[in-house]
């Protein structure tokens, strides 16, 4: 660390000093020594001083890189360990391998995927909608750095930080369809729409051109920091659309389906709350000053939600469940992704508070009201929870956080409602109403395909059998006679 | 006084309970159980290992009740446990000679 520090402190005090600052600048030319002595010594000033900057530029692209490393592997950690069990624990014991085997089986899928073509349509540079093909193979990305996205970190490390993203979103979307779904199918539906769905919605948020970029002059630019859209909207609403086509489990809601581990849960949830700084404040895509906000409103977004969701069940149920408990600081953490690196600590604490509530009545009474099977409630939490967030974003946005939107000359533009930028709520609504549409029909589509050529669900006897024994031919917990 | 032992499939349990309370049983226990009569047990796999699972997960339902509602009990149990398959599970119906409610020793029928 005192390294770089004292080379940026020679580097400035040698161009606050007049004699260093260019050879033309010497004030006394004709001192004792002869002009092409004068000529070398200047030479030699400006060689160390573009040494000094180079090696200004590499420190601080070093801090970048690291962070971003650290935050890449946070964000897998979500998928696995992290959602694996918080999704494992929730349902019944015959099923748990099967459920967690879906989101790990997304760590491999769309990371092969991802190499092949997965980003390139999301990243390379194509139309407003999706992008082309010039990264297949990953072509192209290596150690030098793209400015379009982030100038002091490796393309590659953009690449596989991008890359952990893409593998949880559609793990997200297995909750919906847990206990039911044939593994073979979950494993075609969800390659298909990685393709169809994420692809399309990622390049308009976040890639060059993109429809909805707000960092690069996009028609509608949506704010969306660490992927409200991109990854909760899209992936909750799917995730309703998979539970309506697929239908409700054999013996739901009659029969009680209650977790067969929240203390599994726990753990999960927890892993996922840790992995979210590397998800909201890895999206600065720097180490800087923005990412610690994004940090500290990711925490804050969490604690209120927990409060939240907590405050609504206790003066409904008269208790305090563990289980509410993390389920509200998921939602918070889905409410404040879009937000993280756009508004301060006190809006963090409002939007977290209203997700709590917000998603605990969409699992407790628009659920039941509707009878619609989603068995880990992937859409009350995910497509409730990012629709709401990537609303508030547009309300709460400070351009003190973040002065994302500049005018022609630079200066800074008001970001959010609050700041007076009515029109940004309409153009989030924009952004939300894209995900839900292309959401709806791109699974729906997809669910036919699948349907047709492989089929969704599992036969009756299997599903009663659980899906462990029938796709796996494994059990979680292995029954001993005693030894 | 009959005792009736059944032996269900576990996915039955929700409806064999409710054709119970219809015809009035107020009581039994349920037991998770291990076991197998002509049904096949089926084959894991653990990292090529192969094992063969010829104990098969069951649920044991266990009734005392007087013998007007007894008969009546058993006719539920064999229609709502029914599936037609192999493995839908056996009844056992024996003579109960006395029964006795540990809170206050009461016997015999009134203390079902």
């Amino acid at each position: 660390m005192a390294k770089p520090l004292v080379l940026s402190f020679v580097l400035l005090a040698a161009l606050l000093t007049p004699k260093f600052a260019l050879p033309q600048a010497n004030p006394n030319p004709s001192a004792q020594a002869g002009p092409s002595d004068a000529g070398r010594q200047a030479d030699l000033q400006s060689e160390r001083l573009a040494k000094l900057e180079q090696q200004v530029a590499d420190s601080r692209g070093s801090a970048d890189n690291a962070w971003m490393l650290v935050s890449s592997a946070l964000v897998l950690m979500m998928t696995g360990p992290g959602l694996a069990l918080f999704y494992g624990g929730l349902v019944r014991k015959k099923n748990v391998l099967a459920t967690m085997m879906q989101s790990f089986a997304m760590m491999a899928v769309v990371t092969v995927m991802w190499a092949i073509v997965g980003y390139s349509l999301c990243f390379g540079s194509g139309n407003s909608f999706i992008g082309g093909l010039h990264n297949i193979f990953l072509h192209g990305v290596g150690a030098q750095p793209d400015p379009d996205y982030a100038a002091t970190i490796p393309a590659q490390t953009f690449m596989i930080y991008q890359l952990m993203f893409a593998i949880i979103t559609p793990a997200l979307i297995t909750g919906a369809f847990a206990e039911r779904m044939k593994f073979s199918a979950m494993v075609l539906f969800m390659v298909l729409w990685s393709a169809v769905v994420y692809s399309p919605m990622a390049h308009m948020v976040w890639g060059k051109g993109g429809l909805l970029n707000a960092s690069m002059n996009g028609k509608f630019p949506t704010l969306d920091f660490a992927g409200g859209t991109v990854v909760h909207i899209t992936s909750g609403v799917s995730a309703l659309v998979c539970a309506i086509y697929l239908g409700r489990r054999i013996g739901y809601p009659k029969e009680p389906m209650p977790p067969h581990s929240v203390v599994i849960s726990f753990i999960g949830a927890c892993l996922l709350w840790v992995g979210w700084f590397g998800f909201n404040a890895g999206s600065a895509l720097s180490a800087g000053s923005l990412a610690t906000s994004a940090f500290v409103a990711t925490h804050f977004g969490a604690a209120a939600a927990v409060l939240g969701w907590c405050a609504a069940e206790w003066i409904r149920n008269g208790k305090p469940s563990a289980l509410g408990a993390i389920s509200g600081a998921v939602a918070g953490l889905v409410a404040i992704t879009p937000a993280a690196g756009f508004v301060g600590p006190s809006a963090a604490l409002i939007i977290g508070l209203i997700a709590g509530v917000f998603c605990y009545l969409m699992v407790a009474k628009v659920k039941s009201r509707f009878g619609y099977d989603d068995t880990l409630d992937a859409f009350g939490v995910h497509g409730a929870g990012g629709t709401i967030g990537a609303l508030l974003t547009g309300v709460f946005a400070e351009s003190a956080v973040n002065p994302i939107f500049k005018d022609s000359k630079g200066n800074t533009l008001a970001s959010g409602l609050l700041e007076g930028n009515g029109h940004q709520v309409l153009n989030q609504l924009v952004g939300i109403g894209i995900a839900w549409v292309l959401a709806i029909v791109g699974t729906l589509v997809i669910l036919k395909i699948v349907d047709v050529v492989i089929g969704l669900r599992v036969p009756e006897d299997h599903e009663i059998q659980g899906l462990d024994l029938s796709q796996h031919g494994e059990e979680g917990y292995y029954w001993e006679v005693s030894a | 006084m009959k005792k009736i032992e059944a032996i269900i499939r576990t996915s039955r349990l929700e409806a064999v309970k409710d054709a119970l309370h219809e015809i009035g049983v107020e009581g039994m226990t349920v037991l998770e159980v291990r076991g197998h009569g002509r049904q096949k047990g089926h084959t894991e796999f653990y990292r090529g290992q192969e094992y063969t699972v010829d104990l098969i997960p069951k649920t044991k339902l266990e009734l005392v009740l007087a013998d007007d509602i007894a008969e009546k009990a058993v006719h539920a149990i064999l229609n709502s446990a029914r599936t037609g398959k192999i493995g839908d599970g056996k009844i056992f119906i024996s003579r109960v000679e006395d029964v006795i409610r540990i809170r206050n020793e009461e016997r015999g029928q009134s203390a079902l």
